[in-house]
């Protein structure tokens, strides 16, 4: 029989777990997009190194399942010296995997910024920094909203397979709460709805932040 | 930290056994995935709303939840249904319908841009539904969505991976449990990421190939 009782009594472990599913998802998407950024604009420029990394960057972490990526950087990081906790190398390696992805998207974004913005940014003076910071990445977070906030939503739920390293997250929770009480359907399916809520949350979210950019443009 | 190759080639025979299973276990999640998500599709535009709505949550589900909850949902809560799956029987099923949602929206989107009135003329000239989806909707849609299905099948084969967590003997567990027998995690687990690795380099350049052959085939600028 279904028991609700199970689901209700487990709840607030469950969203307690979920406010850490939360951080380290954002967490990583935060440090993915610098360094999805700084991989785009090594792409896009003249410089034929730079450009080999970045294919090399974004050819890796995009071609290899994340779940080997979690599990080298569990496995080999201790190998070579670094002990850093489970939770940190977990969501280490969220963000380098989801910085080629953004990469990927910003490009799109940084290309169709119209380039006499730039040069005239240029002649105001500004350096390459400013340019890349003030005027190259909030243009291109504008146009490529979408695809970031659906990139967002895959990292929340690729952060379900940080729980296979040990990490204490919503699936762990759930994992230690379905086999302590022998009721795996309704544990999970209460995950699984805890995860579908969060992501309708950051897509109506992202739907407010998207109305607000065009009323500015409208202006 | 010291590197033995030896480790990977005195295994060799469980690893190809693992990466058949794994190209197996793609195949047919995939030719699953792409029959759930036809059919979905077909269920959500051409049938009344007690059928659409149901399948549109499907889809929602299945593209707003992690694929390991579902996977979890199919093996350890389906007992609960009566359904004693194996773990490989559970984990191709759950790939298929996870990727069956996300194929619904690719062939949702294709259905969509069949130009209205050819259906309606199909529909004068005496044609029913199901021969206006067979003989002038799926042929035209089949090009334009082609780029679509050939990269979501190639992320199929990465989500292959997670199926090790429910123990289905997969390249990633092979290469796990012989990682952690013999504590040559550096040799295994390396070699692991540069096998998948290739393996998607290649698969990506074939999807490429195929599409670059298909594009022939739309016309530009027609409608």
């Amino acid at each position: 029989m279904f028991d609700t009782a199970i689901i209700i009594k487990s709840l607030p472990m469950l969203l307690g777990a979920s406010v850490w599913t939360v951080i380290y998802s954002l967490t990583s998407v935060a440090i993915g997009f610098c360094i999805g950024t700084l991989i785009c604009a090594m792409g896009l420029s003249r410089s034929g190194v730079g450009r080999a990394v970045a294919a090399f960057y974004v050819s890796f972490f995009r071609g290899v399942p994340l779940l080997v990526q979690l599990l080298i950087s569990y496995y080999c990081l201790p190998l070579i010296g670094l002990n850093v906790p489970s939770s940190v190398a977990a969501v280490g390696t969220l963000a380098l995997c989801t910085g080629a992805y953004l990469a990927e998207i910003l490009r799109g974004g940084f290309l169709g910024i119209p380039p006499g913005l730039i040069e005239a940014a240029r002649m105001v003076g500004l350096s390459r920094a400013q340019i890349l910071t003030r005027i190259e990445v909030p243009l291109a977070v504008r146009l490529t909203l979408p695809a970031l906030v659906n990139e967002t939503t895959m990292m929340v739920k690729a952060s379900s397979l940080i729980s296979v390293v040990g990490v204490l997250e919503l699936t762990r929770l759930a994992q230690n709460i379905a086999t302590s009480t022998f009721q795996p359907l309704e544990i999970y399916l209460t995950a699984g709805a805890i995860y579908f809520v969060i992501n309708g949350a950051i897509t109506f979210l992202a739907s407010l932040l998207e109305r607000s950019f065009r009323v500015e443009k409208a202006a | 930290m010291s590197f033995n190759p030896a480790i990977l080639t005195d295994n060799w025979a469980a690893i190809l056994d693992g990466m058949v299973l794994t190209i197996v276990i793609w195949a047919a999640g995939t030719v699953i995935g792409l029959a759930v998500g036809l059919l979905v599709a077909i269920g959500q535009l051409f049938t009344n709303r007690w059928v659409a709505a149901p399948l549109t949550l499907y889809v929602a589900v299945m593209r707003g939840t992690p694929f390991l909850i579902q996977l979890f949902v199919i093996y350890y809560g389906g007992p609960f249904f009566g359904l004693d799956l194996s773990p490989l029987t559970a984990g191709i099923a759950g790939l298929g319908f996870y990727g069956g949602g996300y194929f619904a929206e690719i062939f949702r989107a294709g259905f969509l841009s069949v130009p209205p009135g050819q259906i309606e003329a199909a529909r004068m000239m005496g044609m029913s539904r199901f021969q206006i989806i067979r003989h002038v909707q799926l042929p035209q849609m089949l090009v334009i969505i082609l780029p679509a299905l050939a990269n979501m099948t190639v992320l199929l084969s990465k989500e292959t991976a997670v199926l090790s967590v429910i123990t289905v003997n997969e390249l990633t567990s092979v290469i796990q449990s012989i990682g952690s027998t013999t504590f040559a995690f550096a040799e295994t687990l390396l070699f692991l990421a540069v096998v998948y690795w290739a393996f998607l380099e290649i698969v990506t350049a074939a999807a490429r190939r195929l599409e670059k052959r298909v594009g022939r085939f739309t016309l530009r600028g027609q409608h």
